[in-house]
């Protein structure tokens, strides 16, 4: 058995595969929350419930109408990202002249009723969602076993989160959408509809979160309260990593899912706290978070 | 201008009154009792919300915490109510102090972040100490005597102290809204930067508002854990955080009467709509999105506009 200073390896670097797989949802769904804070300026607490209905659109879409997890990880966030959208129309563009916080209590009400819905047509009990077949089994590292799907999730997210931020630091609409978040009013002088682009904006951050719902699906069982756990822990990955930089979300979401997968092999009683631990550290030193500008 | 009230408010709160003494009669005092318990805890969010402008989506932790501290005192310690519920508060108070420390270093929606996300691990601390007895809580707890000598075993009893500890801090709340500190506290809401240009610690003033807060908040839990004789971890959930800004959209924020009114409705709603499970979480979040939507001014505060006095 291979040890480090006293410790087995393997188990060490299991647990650490594992918080890789939640630092890679953590990074997905606060890059999200960042993208959406930079144009509309509201905090999404919705973004977990909408994580949660992710995964449920994809268990529903199997269990119904046999619907495979490849077409569903296209299709889920097409749906989600459209309701989404609806969202943002029908309630959230009403309240943009207004205090921030009232952003923040609708999609906390939002939340509420969607959650509260799955609740009641699913119960509080998770559903099991199958890993698909071409990516079943594990590899056998001589210290550790490697399940496949694991290798996937990591993988597959840190592309998307890499291809979020080539889009917005890399291309046209990208340069649109930054110009945007600076000044919206000199924007909209260039000829650009920042309404609209502001729409497509939630909406592409509401696809990426029912994007990392379905990835989560066959991880964790699928079940409504889901969002709401996942959701706070992001909210101090936010405040931990600041909302002003793209690559410092990605960066802080896997960072930390890695630090709290080695303390549960550490000190399991700390792995529920040691993000907020963390979050208590910066705001101490370094107030505006590690990316952050001083506000 | 009784007391800083205005005339309407006197009459609203003279109406208040007459309503404590009087319900009992005509409804279950358990149910009032935690009415009233929530009717301060909302008072004391509200001295947050509506005064300073500060929105603490952690304010379960305080009244948890509470809950906890002072069952714990009346089982393991055997201590008196008054002492319990000063043990509930000086736990509010504490804790709010530290947590206030931290998160008043940042403003506006990340301040509701850190504070929501600081309760999350106090929520984590009561799932695993010892003493908090992790899931199934502290239970049992017997009914402490008032000084040590009168008995609160009969629920009408228990009732008055309930209702005199609610008036205290109504009141308190109030006086401090009205004192000059108070009037420190609105200029902040109004333009934080301009009251840090006249000289105001502006920093200095929300921690001590936000403590008074979180002290109050410690008691009301401390109370409602010796009228149910059972402190758990429900109370400490984001959820409860949740519940208590909903009280406080709902009854009007930054009215003195809005967080009693919301209470009431909202336990009312809760009362009829427990037997239907989930449909009670929808429905608060239904009431959330109707209340942005509609009327932010909350019942009390849409009704005030009407008269046009301020309630």
């Amino acid at each position: 058995m291979l040890t480090v200073l006293g410790y087995n390896i393997g188990p060490m670097l299991a647990q650490g595969m594992l918080g890789l797989i939640n630092g890679a949802f953590y990074a997905m769904l606060s890059l999200g929350l960042a993208v959406i804070f930079g144009l509309l300026n509201i905090i999404n607490f919705a973004h977990g419930a909408l994580y949660m209905i992710g995964a449920f659109v994809a268990w529903g879409l199997l269990t119904y109408l046999g619907v495979g997890y490849w077409p569903a990880l296209i299709i889920v966030p097409i749906l989600v990202g459209g309701f989404g959208m609806l969202l943002e129309r029908v309630f959230i563009s009403k309240l943009y002249k207004l205090d921030h916080l009232y952003g923040l209590l609708l999609t906390f009400g939002l939340a509420l009723i969607m959650e509260g819905l799955m609740r009641n047509y699913f119960g509080s009990s998770g559903m099991p969602f199958a890993v698909p077949e071409s990516l079943r089994g594990a590899t056998r590292l001589g210290f550790m076993i490697m399940p496949t799907y694991r290798v996937w999730v990591v993988v597959a997210s840190f592309v998307v989160c890499i291809a979020t931020w080539l889009t917005i630091e890399k291309t046209p609409i990208g340069a649109t959408l930054r110009a945007a978040t600076e000044n919206p009013a000199l924007v909209q002088a260039f000829g650009v509809n920042v309404p609209r682009l502001v729409t497509l904006t939630y909406g592409a951050g509401v696809a990426l979160a029912a994007f990392a719902g379905v990835m989560a699906a066959p991880v964790y069982s699928v079940n409504p309260g889901m969002g709401s756990d996942v959701i706070i822990v992001v909210f101090a990955v936010v405040v931990i990593g600041g909302m002003g930089s793209i690559l410092g979300s990605i960066l802080t979401g896997f960072t930390l899912g890695l630090v709290e997968g080695f303390t549960k092999f550490l000190y399991p009683e700390a792995s529920g706290v040691v993000i907020f631990v963390l979050m208590v550290i910066v705001l101490l030193l370094r107030p505006a978070g590690l990316f952050g500008k001083a506000a | 201008m009784l007391m800083g009230f205005s005339r309407p408010q006197a009459i609203g709160v003279l109406l208040m009154v007459v309503a404590i003494v009087v319900a009992p009669m005509l409804a279950y005092p358990v149910f009032l009792m935690k009415v009233l318990c929530f009717a301060l805890f909302a008072c004391a969010f509200n001295l947050l919300i509506g005064y300073v402008g500060l929105l603490s989506f952690g304010h379960a932790a305080y009244f948890g915490m509470g809950c906890y501290v002072s069952a714990y005192a009346a089982k393991a310690w055997g201590l008196s109510a008054e002492l319990c519920i000063l043990c509930g508060l000086a736990t509010g108070a504490v804790l709010g102090l530290v947590f206030g420390l931290i998160a008043i270093r940042r403003q506006g929606i990340y301040f509701s972040m850190i504070t929501l996300a600081l309760a999350q691990m106090a929520y984590f601390f009561c799932t695993q100490a010892a003493f908090t007895g992790g899931e199934d809580g502290i239970q049992q707890v017997p009914r402490p005597s008032l000084f040590g000598v009168i008995p609160l075993t009969s629920d009408m009893a228990i009732y008055w102290v309930v209702a005199a500890v609610f008036l205290i801090g109504f009141f308190l709340v109030h006086r401090v809204v009205h004192s000059p500190f108070g009037q420190v506290l609105k200029a902040i809401r109004e333009n934080e930067p301009r009251a840090v240009s006249l000289g105001y610690r502006t920093d200095d003033y929300k921690l001590i508002a936000f403590v008074l807060s979180t002290a109050i908040a410690g008691a009301a839990g401390a109370t409602k854990a010796l009228v149910f004789g059972i402190a758990t971890l429900s109370d400490v959930t984001w959820q409860a955080s949740g519940e208590v800004v909903l009280t406080n959209l709902l009854g009007g924020m930054g009215t003195i009467f809005g967080p009693v009114i919301g209470a009431a409705i909202t336990n009312t709603l809760e009362f009829y709509l427990s037997p239907f499970g989930s449909w009670v979480t929808v429905t608060q979040g239904v009431i959330f999105v109707a209340c942005v939507m509609l009327f932010r001014r909350g019942v009390v505060g849409e009704i005030a506009n009407r008269l046009k006095v301020a309630l």
